[in-house]
């Protein structure tokens, strides 16, 4: 006769080999090269808008305005550009294509470079070795948790439903399943990345911090009013037949081959989102008159918080095409949280994802789920709002 | 021997059972080797990302396609 017992000692001779931390030349070679190549970036990243504009102003020989502050009115929120209407039709084409010839260089770098650091990370974060950690007897610590890992973890709206069922059979409670779920877009790590590029580390941690804080609510609140009961039947009903899985055994060769990979990959995926993210932030920059824009999204306006969150719902991105049309606002004089409340409402708030949860969960909970998170982003944009103005602590 | 290949017919699940194979010819080892595709049945094998490789029911890799030297480590012991 068979019995479990059986089963079990078959599996059994798989032990896995002991882990030692040894120090290899490889590696740690890899890793200087990476923070070689982040340095030069860094520094031609940084010189980018000059080149920029000398090519168009120099070599292709578009008049520039006279007292044109040029793309400096880009990366900084302070500086007044001058008006559009005040522009000859040739000034506006130059602003156009200095715009243009900085954009793309700029995302595509900085996208390239995050998306294989986050390869490389994320290599260490598979997703059954999250489970396994938040499966683990953790208590109150299990949301926090839930939200760190949710922003580390390899995650894409296609995946959202293998990683809910695998969450929910192996009995993580649904709240902290809600918690990640919501952490991963919120906090999204190519803007992260960007605002501690362009705006530094404290409106950057201020990003995270809010985006966390809203995953955490989301979930405690989902646990709170048991939404067990508007899960689909099916999931929790599913038999487990689990299988033994072997620890990873990655050198850090196969981890940069994972960030190359996931690099070729994404970049594949999104590159005509960053094409027209580009076009579109060129044409807000040089023809979009200042003082209509910020008419509809001027931070006078009450509404332009709620607006951007309407504008942002449809339209469904990856932030690649958002951070060029992020940048044109900001040089118009849109406020940080408004243009950061479009961000969150175009990566988090996605109709496609919530068609794919709806295999999984019924429509009460998706709705609830999708007015908590688009609460949290309406409060975090005025928060922005109100935070940031030129002067404060988050501006040095 | 019997190695399983999990993934619903992704592009990268194809080539990871082509890698398979050929590990499996470079050594000349005899093995079964399964797709499933079943949705279902890939969740309910503990696997939350494709494309996965399982030899003798333990779950070698998750989420990427292995090289073949990796699959050839894995099959010799």
């Amino acid at each position: 006769m068979t019995t479990s017992e059986d089963t079990i000692s078959q599996q059994e001779p798989v032990a896995p080999p002991p882990r030692r931390f040894t120090l290899r030349w490889k590696s740690l070679g890899l890793l200087a090269l990476l923070a070689l190549v982040i340095v030069g970036w860094y520094q031609f990243d940084q010189n980018l808008p000059k080149y920029a504009e000398w090519y168009t102003y120099s070599v292709l020989k578009y008049p520039r305005p006279a007292g044109d502050p040029g793309l400096a009115a880009v990366d900084n929120c302070c500086t007044e550009p001058i008006p559009t209407e005040q522009l000859s039709q040739a000034e506006r084409m130059g602003r156009a294509i200095a715009f243009a010839l900085y954009q793309f260089p700029h995302v595509f770098l900085l996208l390239s470079l995050v998306v294989f650091v986050m390869g490389v990370v994320r290599s260490y974060f598979a997703p059954e070795r999250v489970r396994a950690l938040l499966a683990g007897r953790l208590g109150r610590f299990g949301h926090p948790l839930a939200a760190l890992l949710g922003v580390l973890t390899p995650f894409c709206s296609c995946s959202a439903v293998p990683l809910f069922v695998g969450f929910v059979t192996a009995g993580i409670p649904l709240g902290v399943t809600f918690t990640f779920l919501t952490a991963a877009p919120l906090v999204n790590e190519v803007a992260l990345f960007f605002l501690v590029k362009e705006f530094g580390i404290r409106i950057a941690a201020l990003y995270a911090i809010t985006g966390l804080s809203i995953a955490l609510f989301a979930g405690w609140l989902i646990g709170r009013i048991r939404g067990e009961r508007y899960v689909e039947a099916w999931v929790k009903e599913a038999a487990v037949h689990r299988l033994a899985m072997e620890p990873s055994q990655m050198v850090m060769e196969d981890r940069f081959r994972a960030g190359f990979v996931a690099w070729k990959e994404i970049l594949g995926r999104v590159w005509l989102f960053l094409v027209i993210g580009v076009l579109i932030g060129t044409v807000v920059h040089a023809y979009v008159s200042q003082e209509h824009l910020l008419g509809a999204l001027g931070n006078k306006q009450w509404w332009s918080v709620p607006l951007a969150v309407v504008v942002g719902v449809p339209i469904y991105s990856n932030p690649a095409g958002v951070l060029p049309v992020m940048q044109a606002l900001l040089g118009k004089g849109v406020a940080l949280g408004t243009v950061l409340t479009f961000l969150m409402a175009v990566i988090a708030l996605s109709l496609p994802e919530f068609i794919i949860l709806r295999k999984v969960l019924k429509t009460r909970l998706i709705a609830l789920f999708a007015l908590i998170v688009a609460c949290g982003i309406i409060i975090v944009g005025y928060l922005f709002n109100w935070l940031i103005t030129p002067g404060s602590w988050f501006i040095p | 021997m019997k190695i399983a290949v999990y993934g619903a017919g992704c592009a990268k699940c194809h080539k990871t059972e082509e890698i398979v194979k050929q590990a499996l010819a470079e050594t000349g080892t005899e093995a079964e080797v399964v797709k499933v595709t079943d949705f279902k049945e890939i969740i309910t094998a503990g696997i939350m990302s494709t494309p996965a490789v399982a030899v003798d029911e333990v779950v070698k890799s998750t989420g990427r396609v292995p090289s073949v030297n990796e699959v050839k480590g894995w099959i010799s012991g």
